[in-house]
């Protein structure tokens, strides 16, 4: 398994061969504040980078959360649905989102490792 | 992602008067919020708390069980003097269609500015205060309300902007006994009154009335004595500070009106349900602006109305959303939406044709393209606690 990255929107992937599991970074769930629901992809949609995978919505607001990789998505996670705050307590975990089967993991190479992130989030 | 606000707090359709954000204003409780560690949001010209730590669904359930201290002081406090209240109150009238006439001193009412074609261009809470007129409007509003109603006064009618005092909201069933340990002169008053009372040593003037749904104070107090009285009012043990975000999903699950996105200058009292707060004499004499629009709309009918609707699923419906009938044809829009934290689901609010507008017609609301079902349903959807007696 490879280390965290994250994208300047605030998604972080994490590769497991050539599956990657997406989730939103503890920085993007502070932004948003309660998450109250989560509207996840279908299973074997296929997805660009940088398009939306899913709908994050606090009390205040829906937001879109977009692919960092592209690929196919092949697993969601369903326990969102029920319980949204999940996305509050452990984004890192079991906040996340989708697992997308990779279709270029050169893809990658854009992403932040965990101290580039930090450092962009800290110049926010 | 993308991190998007717009649902949250909208600004009125009056915008001239919205200041940049680099000249937002600041109220006199804004370097307590910022020690309190709120997100500050710009909010209809000024800086204001979207948010404390405690969070929108902490601070909203807080003050459904216990007390929540709002900033309310960007909202617009006004005061009419004139050679009696009567006439004070008559001048008023040219503007509004409801019933201020007949308040005994320390009555409040509900009610709102008209334009000639019966929209509604803000609503607002009338107090009467011996001889004078207190009157609180929306922030987005206030400047264009004060042009509007100082132009049409007559000239023994005085108009002031009370832009020195604070306004500070304190709201939920614990509300009465924190104000009555600190004024036990308080706890006489009752739903929609106000009076002049010393709440823990600080000259104010408070009515029992809020935007919550649950009973509690709306206290007036001057801006440099505001940071030490909202400091004690917060020591009391049942007081938390609540931000905006807050005061509108408690406001949405109480049903009632955002100025700006439920009722507008194109929304009239009837159309918005609120028919009940024109007195009889004033639908049957007429005598402001739009009467006539009204007093048709009373006999014959109007083709939308403003509802309640409970979405079936868990996705809430912001306002905007597109709302169909069963054959999937566009019968109205939703003006605010969101999810209602003492429900644990989402609630929303908006207008539908007539025709579609029973208690438990079934609509659905389209978003992100899906047609999701949904039900109209009977307002407020939290049961009012006021202190009616």
């Amino acid at each position: 398994m490879s280390a965290i990255r994250y994208s300047k929107e605030h998604e972080w992937v994490l590769v497991d061969g050539d599956t990657a599991t997406v989730g939103i970074s503890p920085y993007a769930q502070e932004q948003l504040g309660d998450v109250v629901f989560v509207e996840l992809p279908e299973i074997g949609k296929k997805i660009e980078k940088g398009k939306e995978l899913a709908v994050v919505e606090s009390v205040k607001a829906a937001s879109e959360v977009y692919a960092p990789i592209g690929g196919e998505v092949v697993e969601v996670n369903n326990a969102l649905t029920d319980a949204p705050a999940t996305v509050n307590e452990d984004a890192l975990g079991k906040g996340w989102f989708a697992k997308i089967k990779l279709a270029n993991k050169s893809e990658l190479d854009g992403l932040m490792d965990e101290a580039a992130y930090k450092a962009y989030v800290a110049s926010l | 992602m993308r991190f998007r606000r717009e649902g949250e707090l909208r600004i009125p359709v009056r915008s001239e008067d919205v200041l940049s954000e680099a000249s937002l204003k600041r109220t006199p409780l804004h370097d307590l919020h910022v020690e309190l560690g709120a997100k500050m949001v710009p909010f209809a010209g000024y800086d204001m708390p979207v948010q404390y730590p405690m969070g929108i669904l902490g601070e909203h359930q807080h003050t459904r069980g216990a007390a929540g201290l709002f900033d309310v002081s960007h909202m617009g406090q006004f005061r009419i003097t004139a050679p009696s209240y009567d006439a004070a109150a008559a001048a008023v009238e040219k503007l509004c269609p409801n019933d201020f006439r007949s308040l005994q001193s320390g009555q409040q009412r509900y009610g709102f500015l008209t334009n000639a074609k019966g929209g509604i261009l803000d609503d607002l809470m009338v107090t009467r205060d011996g001889e004078t007129l207190r009157m609180v409007v929306n922030a987005a509003c206030k400047d264009a309300d004060y042009r509007h109603i100082a132009a049409s006064l007559p000239a023994d009618c005085r108009l002031e902007r009370l832009d020195d005092f604070a306004l500070l909201a304190l709201q939920g069933p614990k509300a009465g006994a924190v104000v009555a340990r600190l004024a036990p002169a308080s706890a006489k008053m009752t739903f929609m009154t106000g009076a002049a009372l010393e709440i823990a040593g600080v000259k104010c003037y408070a009515t029992r009335s809020g935007y919550t749904g649950e009973d509690g104070f709306e206290i007036s107090v001057p801006g440099g004595t505001a940071e030490a009285f909202a400091r004690t009012l917060l020591q009391e043990p049942e007081v938390k500070p609540i931000g905006l975000g807050a005061r509108d999903s408690l406001r949405l699950e109480a049903g009632l009106c955002l100025y700006g996105s439920d009722i507008t200058e194109k929304t009239t009292p009837v159309e918005a349900g609120l028919s009940w707060a024109i007195a009889e004499r004033r639908r049957k004499a007429g005598g402001f602006p739009g009467d006539a629009v009204l007093q048709k709309q009373w006999a014959e009918g109007v083709t939308r109305k403003r509802v309640g609707i409970l979405p079936e699923g868990k996705a809430p419906a912001r306002a905007h959303t597109e709302i169909a009938n069963d054959e999937g044809r566009e019968i109205g829009e939703v003006t605010s939406g969101g999810f209602g934290p003492s429900l644990g689901k989402p609630i929303a609010m908006g207008y539908v044709a007539t025709a579609s507008a029973g208690i438990g017609n079934a609509v659905s609301l389209v978003v992100r393209g899906k047609a999701l079902a949904a039900r109209v349903a009977k307002m407020p959807f939290v049961q009012h606690r006021y202190h009616r007696n």
